[in-house]
């Protein structure tokens, strides 16, 4: 195991492998980032890319019998993947929390909303059931759940979706925690109601000084609240860097068309949506090489390296890490004179 | 709530006057129809037509269907005369025509057989298929699984005259007589003696349901464990224990208690082929005894009676349901 981290949340090298019939799906394979209190960290990429996995793997929320975690997960001075089952289950809902996509089926049908919130607050803190009901109410009018003295009662049927949404922010900060990760948090709700998502997580930000890692394949969303982007692609981050970095300056091929799948609503745009060609890959046949070279539009310019090695994220310029082969003058040369002018 | 339930028993009011209805036609006008006339049944062997007259007065039968149905179903509230000395004190569903019994008699008196027969299996199979069924669920396609969904294959697929027979030849009649010389004994006479004569009964009932239940149940909490609100209760921290037990089993044991209600109900208004594999003398028995012997005031009031379990279990079933998930609207 390396040195103690400096980061406040520093996961290195992390893979997720699951093994099955067909073969070993890689659905992270060594993804490395780092997340400071009271900063966003966004993760982004297409379906299948190993976001969601991340997250469950940094809360130990994997199928402990079906899945082969390795490297290292570093929270605030503690190793969890090293970490027995049971300790990182005391951290979970406690120092790390999780906001869920499909609030309406993350919350149980049959137990009413406070009752849910006030269990998450009792199982790592020693008060009664009449203090942990209150902390309910509190919460629930922290997150702005009107006449919360009374919805405390309600089942999550009797609220709506954004409602929902709220109390399960309400639940995973009930216990202050010092991470908080958000998986999609906005993509099951109304278009105005996300806004509002969104803002109140920044408020939980300020107010309990959290870490947040926030995935989602919603570039607006990512530019409303992050502080740094990875990009992740089949596993593998392929860019890495402060929000600036990536969204102005992106260097990797996979980062322009994401950027290039995006909809405006003002005219500048020189042409229609350009999605990327092709599918994401199979993460049991990952292809070889630069894991995104059979849709590269740039990958021939290597002459067949693409396909047999493995570029690493390095950095291009303090900060800003990208996993290509294109020398950085060159993709720098082609997001300036051929992609900005699209997006 | 209050409401609902009201609604829900005049519902049930109105089936088991549908039922009355249907099955009074059924047996005592439908036969005219066809040509036979129950009152022949009940005269005895070559029996005059003066008899049969005499008979069909007796019973009402010469009068018209609504008024005949009317005397019976207001016996069942007010109490019916037949005549001298054959006065039928309130419930009164008639007469046998075989040993001249009033039904509602013969019926209670065979009711303590299946109510212990129902409640006992009930207890064993319920506690035993969902703890099996949940085990089975926790560790899917382990040894323990497959085992026990092996014997609940089996427990499925062999009926109640295999297992009760092959238990029978054991235990009571082979070589390891635990339970010799089996007969009905109430609950208030000697508990201890109710218990054990009915132990065999009860384990080849509880063994076929509880494999019913342990399937169900297994398959029931294979899908609550994959829901998001089971990943919700972990992420908070929950110990596994809490997770399963009540997260998970709370909405996987919602189906089973619907389930379950019927299963007792049909029980509790006969078990018809256990009653007959063990010689318990119990509802079952009665209706089986009294189709063979055309006893139609018998037959009548048995199926009532089991009519009225399923319905009375349906209600409850229903309330049931409406407080174990908030999302059952009553209105």
């Amino acid at each position: 195991m390396s040195e103690a981290p400096h980061a406040f949340l520093d996961v290195r090298d992390l893979r997720v492998h699951f093994p099955t019939d067909d073969g070993l799906v890689k659905a992270v394979d060594g993804l490395s980032f780092t997340v400071e209190r009271g900063k966003t960290l966004a993760i982004v990429g297409e379906s299948g890319s190993g976001k969601s996995v991340t997250s469950l793997a940094i809360m130990g929320l994997h199928n402990q019998r079906r899945t082969r975690l390795s490297g290292e997960i570093w929270l605030d001075g503690t190793e969890l993947i090293a970490s027995s089952p049971d300790d990182v289950r005391r951290m979970r809902g406690d120092r790390m929390a999780l906001i869920f996509q499909d609030p309406l089926s993350a919350l149980h049908p049959f137990y009413r909303v406070g009752a849910q919130i006030a269990e998450a607050y009792r199982i790592h803190n020693d008060v009664s059931k009449k203090a942990a009901r209150d902390r309910a109410i509190e919460l629930l009018r922290l997150v702005g759940i009107p006449q919360p003295d009374r919805r405390v009662d309600d089942y999550p049927h009797q609220f709506s979706g954004g409602m929902r949404q709220r109390a399960m922010i309400a639940m995973a900060v009930s216990c202050n925690p010092s991470l908080l990760i958000a998986d999609e948090p906005t993509t099951a709700l109304d278009v105005t109601v996300q806004a509002q998502i969104i803002e109140l997580m920044k408020e939980m930000q300020r107010e309990f000084n959290s870490a947040i890692i926030i995935i989602t394949h919603d570039l607006g969303v990512v530019a409303d609240i992050a502080d740094d982007v990875v990009v992740m692609y089949a596993g593998k981050a392929m860019e890495y860097g402060s929000i600036s970095d990536v969204f102005y300056e992106p260097e990797h091929p996979y980062t322009w068309g994401l950027l290039g799948s995006v909809t405006r609503l003002d005219g500048d745009r020189a042409d229609r949506l350009q999605p990327i060609p092709g599918n994401p890959p199979s993460l049991i046949n990952v292809p070889s090489g630069c894991p995104f070279h059979p849709r590269c539009a740039y990958g021939q310019l290597n002459g067949g390296r693409e396909r047999e090695v493995v570029p690493l994220l390095e950095e291009s310029k303090p900060g800003h890490l990208v996993a290509c082969h294109l020398a950085v003058k060159e993709r720098q040369r082609i997001f300036r004179e051929e992609v900005s002018t699209t997006l | 709530m209050f409401r609902y339930i009201v609604r829900r028993l005049i519902g049930a009011v109105f089936v088991l006057w549908l039922i009355s209805l249907i099955t009074f036609w059924l047996f005592f006008t439908l036969p005219n129809i066809l040509g036979a006339n129950p009152a022949v049944l009940f005269a005895g062997r070559s029996p005059t037509p003066a008899v049969i007259a005499a008979v069909s007065h007796h019973l009402g039968l010469d009068q018209p269907f609504w008024t005949q149905y009317w005397h019976f179903l207001s016996g069942i509230f007010v109490g019916r005369n037949f005549g001298p000395g054959q006065n039928c004190p309130a419930p009164c569903l008639g007469f046998s025509f075989i040993n001249g019994q009033p039904v509602w008699q013969e019926i209670i008196s065979d009711l303590p057989v299946d109510i212990s027969l129902a409640v006992g299996a009930a207890i064993i199979w319920l506690v035993a298929g969902v703890s099996i069924g949940i085990l089975s669920a926790l560790r899917p396609r382990s040894i323990f699984d497959r085992t026990a969904m092996g014997i609940a294959l089996a427990g499925v697929s062999l009926p109640i005259y295999f297992t009760g027979l092959l238990a029978l030849s054991i235990f009571t009649f082979g070589s390891i007589q635990i339970f010799p010389n089996l007969h009905f004994v109430g609950f208030t006479q000697n508990p201890i003696s109710w218990a054990r004569n009915l132990i065999l009964p009860w384990l080849c009932l509880a063994f076929l349901y509880a494999a019913l239940y342990a399937r169900l149940t297994r398959a029931q909490m294979l899908e609550t464990m994959t829901e998001d609100y089971i990943r919700t209760a972990r992420a908070k921290g929950l110990p596994e224990r809490t997770v399963i037990f009540k997260h998970a089993l709370r909405s996987a044991i919602t189906p089973i208690v619907t389930i379950f209600g019927l299963d007792v109900g049909i029980l509790l208004g006969s078990a018809v082929l256990t009653e007959q594999t063990f010689s318990m003398t119990g509802i079952g028995r009665l209706a089986i005894q009294s189709i063979g012997a055309r006893d139609l005031p018998v037959v009548l009031g048995v199926t009532l009676f089991a009519a009225f379990f399923v319905v009375v279990a349906n209600i409850l079933v229903d309330i049931a349901y409406a407080y174990l998930d908030p999302r059952v609207q009553y209105s």
